[in-house]
């Protein structure tokens, strides 16, 4: 049985589609990657997935029950979502953040007892957060805070983890450690993992199944090498690419083309280029 | 590691030591005033009737400490511990540092009531100002929630402006009329809208007490969901909370608080505004202390300036709104500039 089933589901804001006819199953246990322009529909996608919005036609079900029949808090013990990083208004310290996904586990009036003391524990440390346990959320890096976030959706214990454009505002390096990690955790501790992103190259890395989304419809889906294509790009980005196999691994890369990036004329000015 | 995080002895010490803080702020408060019965007379006092078991004072030093002062201590009191957890509830919920009790226009609708409780002479009738009072921060509460709900759900920045509209609307109608009364209600409106503190009695307090109790009660009970709301409604969502329900819940828990304060004291500012940011700078963001602790804190803080108000002057009173003001702003500006917010 998948462990998320997205069954028809057409939603919209006011009067624009976001997403229409989608339906697609998310294995248990797999790293499924969702790629798409701008305006594709990923982050509603991610949105409809965890009941934060409600479709208006088809259904979402998770572990083989509709989510619209479930509670919030039992809702929050099978999904956990790793936001874009947010807004800091009153800062709270980062144990305290990565204690919060303790919290569907817990009672109204209890409070978090050793063990859950210890799963936060645990979770910094998977996430290389645990010397930053005492510091105040504002005084970490973009890089620090999302690892942070990372801990607390890892804290949550649930069995699938929502990623929405979870690499935005990280450099390179933070990129690769984040797709790196999440990757550990969906091998060694079986956790599933959808994870919405900008980056195709990434995306082609480390997901299992890529599904490429064109003006809120599934345009394709299927094993990195399947979706990620010259004509699939072209079609959904309208951007021409060159696609050829990394060399170290024999996946999907892509190499963006523009007539100033790959014209002669663009030597003179290769230093003020963007490095793609 | 163990440290960073709030757990129920760390509250229960926390509030403990504020309690006691309260309680000699209290017994300060009690044996100072004009009427010069101090410590040393009521000390002398009980020294004097220690054998026979009473207290030697006069009935009338008597009346004045247990009957005038003490009733006032505790108003200012259950004054102050509202209009703390009640800032602290609608800065956390609007996501706000700047958002007060009277941010959704409960003051303005509340001045309102009692203003036009006083033209009609409403004092006369036990509660009669504090009960239009009330009614007017229940109805503007009402007008207020209804403009902004969207989609069944309460939406903050809808919410915010519909206070600053409904707020500016009710000086107007406050400024009207002032500007058309007599002289002598004139002075009256004045100390209702500065805040005043004079009124006391055991009922008021006993009525007051109650209904401070069941707000704050109900409140605490949603400490939790309420840390995880400061993050995000959606990351809230995420993390289990029933985000419309619970800010249903707490909206109306923390107006009814303030409508509370509001009715029987008047407007109040600062305290509501202050005292959640103090204590989040000293002991941080989890709700769970943050609540206990501006509640008591907020209580040490409005006896205290209450007891300034009525001495500070021999032979009158200010109104205790002023000396909140003048210690209040003060001592943001301070923080603003010394603290990050």
């Amino acid at each position: 049985m998948p462990i998320v089933k997205v069954a028809d589901v057409d939603f919209r804001y006011k009067n624009i589609w976001a997403l229409r006819d989608i339906s697609f199953e998310i294995r248990r246990g797999e790293f499924l990657g969702v790629i798409g322009p701008n305006g594709s529909g990923k982050t509603t996608l991610v949105r409809v997935i965890d009941g934060i919005i409600t479709p208006e036609k088809g259904e979402v079900s998770v572990s083989g029950i509709a989510i619209r029949d479930m509670k919030r808090r039992d809702l929050a013990r099978l999904v956990a979502v790793v936001p874009q990083d947010s807004a800091i208004i009153f800062p709270f310290r980062a144990l305290e953040i990565v204690m919060m996904g303790r919290s569907p586990h817990l009672g109204m009036l209890r409070f978090e007892g050793e063990s859950d003391l210890e799963i936060a524990r645990r979770a910094m440390e998977m996430t290389d957060t645990l010397s930053l346990a005492d510091r105040s959320m504002d005084s970490l890096s973009g890089g620090e805070r999302q690892r942070v976030l990372i801990a607390r959706a890892l804290a949550q214990e649930s069995e699938v983890v929502l990623l929405d454009e979870p690499t935005a505002f990280l450099d390179i390096k933070h990129q690769v450690e984040f797709f790196s990690l999440m990757k550990r955790l969906n091998r060694e501790k079986g956790l599933t993992v959808f994870a919405v992103t900008h980056d195709i190259n990434l995306a082609a890395a480390y997901c299992d199944r890529i599904m490429l989304l064109k003006e809120g419809r599934i345009h394709s889906v299927g094993a990195p090498g399947e979706v990620i294509t010259e004509l699939n790009i072209r079609e959904v980005y309208e951007t021409d690419v060159l696609v050829d196999a990394n060399p170290l691994n024999g996946l999907p890369r892509i190499t963006l083309l523009s007539s100033t990036l790959s014209g002669q004329g663009s030597r003179s000015e290769a230093g003020a280029a963007p490095q793609l | 590691m163990k440290k960073s995080i709030v757990t129920p002895s760390r509250i229960m010490g926390i509030s403990a030591l504020l309690a006691v803080v309260f309680l000699v702020v209290g017994v300060v408060s009690v044996l100072t005033g004009t009427a010069g019965i101090g410590a040393a007379r009521v000390l002398r006092g009980i020294v004097s009737g220690w054998r026979e078991g009473y207290l030697a004072l006069d009935p009338s030093e008597k009346t004045i400490l247990f009957s005038i002062r003490l009733p006032r201590i505790i108003f200012a009191g259950i004054v102050g511990a509202a209009l703390s957890t009640a800032g602290v509830v609608f800065q956390a919920l609007l996501r706000n540092p700047l958002a007060d009790p009277y941010i959704l226009g409960i003051s303005g609708g509340s001045a309102v009531g009692a203003i036009i409780g006083i033209l009609l002479g409403a004092s006369a009738v036990p509660f009669g100002i504090p009960a239009l009072a009330f009614l007017g921060a229940v109805l503007t509460v009402a007008l207020v929630f209804v403009v902004g709900s969207r989609e069944g759900g309460l939406d903050s920045n809808t919410l915010l402006l519909a206070g600053v509209i409904v707020n500016a609307f009710f000086s107007a109608v406050i400024m009207f009329f002032i500007s058309t009364s007599s002289s002598a209600d004139l002075h009256t409106i004045t100390f209702w809208l500065m805040g005043d503190m004079s009124l006391a009695d055991g009922d008021k307090v006993m009525l007051m007490g109650l209904l401070l109790a069941a707000g704050a009660g109900v409140v605490y009970c949603y400490a939790r969901p309420l840390n995880l709301i400061v993050t995000g409604e959606e990351t809230a969502m995420q993390l289990g909370v029933d985000v419309k329900r619970t800010k249903i819940v707490l909206f109306f828990a923390a107006s009814l608080i303030t409508a509370v304060a509001v009715s029987f004291s008047g407007m109040i500012g600062f305290v509501g505004l202050v005292i959640p940011h103090m204590m989040r700078m000293a002991l941080g963001t989890d709700h769970r202390l943050l609540l206990p602790a501006s509640f008591l804190f907020g209580a040490s803080f409005m006896v205290l300036a209450d007891t300034i108000a009525r001495v500070v002057f021999a032979g009158m009173e200010l109104p205790v709104g002023v000396v909140t003001a003048l210690c209040g702003a003060p001592y943001f500006v301070y923080l603003l500039r010394t603290r990050r917010m």
